[in-house]
């Protein structure tokens, strides 16, 4: 056989371990998060606080995290939404293909997605400090929203790029503003638009370092902006830095929590991209 | 004659409120643009005022390269720190680049659509992953293997939470990033040029070879460069696993610290000491330099090749 016939057979043999090897990491991630997860879930990790004695392993739950989490991310998501999506409208209805300020706006988020979150986490808590405020629920959303403005904006940048030209083309035909064509774009990119909000959550969500010094840490449920609010990525993070090991163990049931939230939103987002896309015009 | 006047005049009244509603928009939307824009500029001004007060103190050329780590006495040598994250993600890279090549070059070249159609969402949930998750993996999976059955081959004693451990997990961590950038680089490349090759007698390898690794080639060092700015920046997951300690890395297996592993370990707890709160400072202002400069020089790199591939 030829030299070049045995360097494709083992080149072949290659891509397939490669590929395994990729599922082997996310198999091996699944199964190590579900089976030390499991073992510490109860229900009492999902419905209570924190009791007197969490710390050094006697009862409680988890309550606290998850609550705080939510708060955030809904919170930012909403904020997010609002100042992105009036962002894409401008760079794809108002600004012309290829415009120049389109394209150096564009390379500006491509940078902010770049930013480390720890690095965000760090700028947020200097303006923090400068105007006196506490590590804080409205801390951790500001630096939150601000971490998932770019995510935002580049994944509906995209869908909103595809859009024809002539389908803009025809709707300033029958004299409608470039305001009231949106009404028609909209329609085009919702599923974008969902797709690019759960990406987000997934990311609000799992982020720890922005919030580190920003949203601080608590036992409580936060009841006002002003007070610290807990976070399920730092439950995880604090817990397991516990020596006790029964503490230890209900990080493994906070990080199977989170886990399943993201698997949860990333399966909704293959779902809405599968279905929605077939209204699409091509 | 009378009729139509008026239709016109309240025909140019609506249209002028829809013209007036068209441009106020368009401010706001302006606005809201600009403003996000201006972030990284604000973000980077930010971050060198805070660190001012320590460049003033010492030369930058001073602080980067000494490796004494004594804040309480005035101490700042940020080498320890600079060299932990290097290694770090240099390991991270090495072992990942092949991989996630040859998984890209299989998923565009050489796989059928079922294939693909469960690589893809196996990497879609490797992206989605929680940084913390990734660090609960490393310390219940690789730490152990590396402390048990790695390290005991090469040296005498590790616990595990080493310069090797984050590199592994890291890699991890960019590899769904890189194989997505390598999979849209390649689809890329006119499907024209693949066949030509393949009707001289090439095999698929060689035309892999020959045709679009080297017509790629800007776009596969681009990418690269872009994911070691993210993998610079990877926080949790890394201290999770680097074992954090200040010294200069000497083995794969000793620990390590790198400079996000600094920021998230003592922020926040430094403010008594000024210039203690500015050599933090420092520390995400390199990092923010880092990711800006190879950001914009692998993004630019990436669009360039696009227009000249479509």
């Amino acid at each position: 056989m030829k030299l070049k016939f045995i360097e494709e057979k083992a080149v072949k043999g290659i891509m397939l371990i490669t590929t395994l090897l990729v599922f082997l990491f996310v198999g091996s991630i699944l199964y190590t998060i579900v089976k030390n997860g499991w073992r510490a879930m109860s229900w009492e990790m999902i419905t209570d606080l924190p009791g007197g004695g969490f710390y050094i392993g006697k009862e409680g739950g988890l309550l606290n995290a998850i609550v705080g989490s939510l708060y955030i991310v809904g919170a930012s998501t909403v904020l997010g939404l609002a100042v992105s999506i009036p962002v894409v409208f401008y760079l794809n209805i108002y600004l012309k293909k290829n415009a120049k300020r389109g394209s150096i706006a564009r390379l500006a988020y491509d940078v902010l997605f770049g930013i480390p979150s720890i690095v965000y986490g760090a700028f947020a808590f200097t303006i923090m400090i400068y105007f006196g405020l506490k590590t804080s629920l409205a801390g951790g959303i500001i630096v939150i929203t601000l971490l998932i403005i770019p995510i935002f904006i580049r994944s509906m940048d995209e869908i909103a790029r595809e859009l024809p030209q002539d389908m803009l083309n025809a709707s300033y035909s029958l004299g409608a503003t470039r305001y009231e064509t949106i009404k028609v774009v909209v329609r085009q990119i919702a599923p974008g638009i969902a797709t690019a909000t759960l990406l987000s959550i997934g990311r609000a969500i799992g982020d720890a370092a922005a919030v580190l010094f920003t949203a601080g840490y608590t036992d409580n449920i936060p009841t006002s902006l002003g007070q610290p609010a807990a976070t399920l990525p730092l439950a995880v993070f604090f817990q397991l830095s516990s020596p006790i090991p029964a503490v230890q163990e209900r990080a493994y049931a906070a990080a199977l929590i989170l886990t399943g939230i993201v698997l949860i939103l990333s399966i909704l987002g293959r779902i809405i991209t599968n279905r929605f896309s077939r209204n699409k015009i091509q | 004659m009378n009729t139509t006047g008026e239709e016109c005049k309240i025909a140019q009244k609506t249209s002028g409120i829809r013209l007036l509603k068209d441009k106020m928009a368009g401010s706001v939307m302006l606005t809201f643009t600009l403003v996000s824009v201006l972030l990284v500029v604000l973000i980077g001004i930010g971050l060198m005022i805070k660190s001012m007060p320590i460049l003033h103190e010492k030369s930058l050329w001073e602080l980067l390269c000494t490796s004494k780590w004594k804040p309480m006495r005035g101490d700042f040598g940020f080498l320890p720190f600079i060299l932990g994250s290097l290694w770090v993600t240099i390991i991270a890279i090495i072992w990942t680049l092949p991989v996630a090549l040859f998984t890209a070059i299989f998923l565009t070249e050489n796989s059928r659509t079922w294939v693909k159609k469960i690589v893809f969402p196996a990497l879609d949930i490797l992206a989605g992953l929680p940084s913390v998750v990734y660090g609960v993996w490393g310390i219940l999976v690789i730490v152990p293997w590396i402390s048990d059955w790695l390290a005991p081959h090469f040296v005498e004693y590790s616990t595990g939470y080493s310069t090797l451990a984050a590199g592994i997990v890291l890699g991890i961590m960019i590899l769904p990033l890189l194989i997505s950038l390598f999979v849209e680089l390649f689809s890329s490349v006119p499907r024209e040029l693949r066949e030509a090759s393949l009707s001289l007698g090439a095999t698929r390898w060689q035309t892999t070879k020959y045709v679009l690794l080297k017509r790629t080639f800007p776009g596969i060092v681009a990418s690269v460069t872009l994911a070691i700015s993210r993998a610079m920046g990877e926080t949790i997951a890394v201290l999770m696993v680097c074992g954090n300690i200040v010294q200069l890395p000497e083995s794969l297996f000793d620990g390590c610290y790198p400079l996000p592993a600094l920021i998230a370990n003592n922020y926040g707890e430094m403010l008594s000491l000024p210039l203690y709160e500015s050599a933090l400072m420092l520390a995400a202002l390199i990092l923010f330099v880092v990711v800006f400069v190879f950001n914009i020089v692998s993004r630019l790199i990436l669009r360039k090749l696009e227009q000249k591939l479509m």
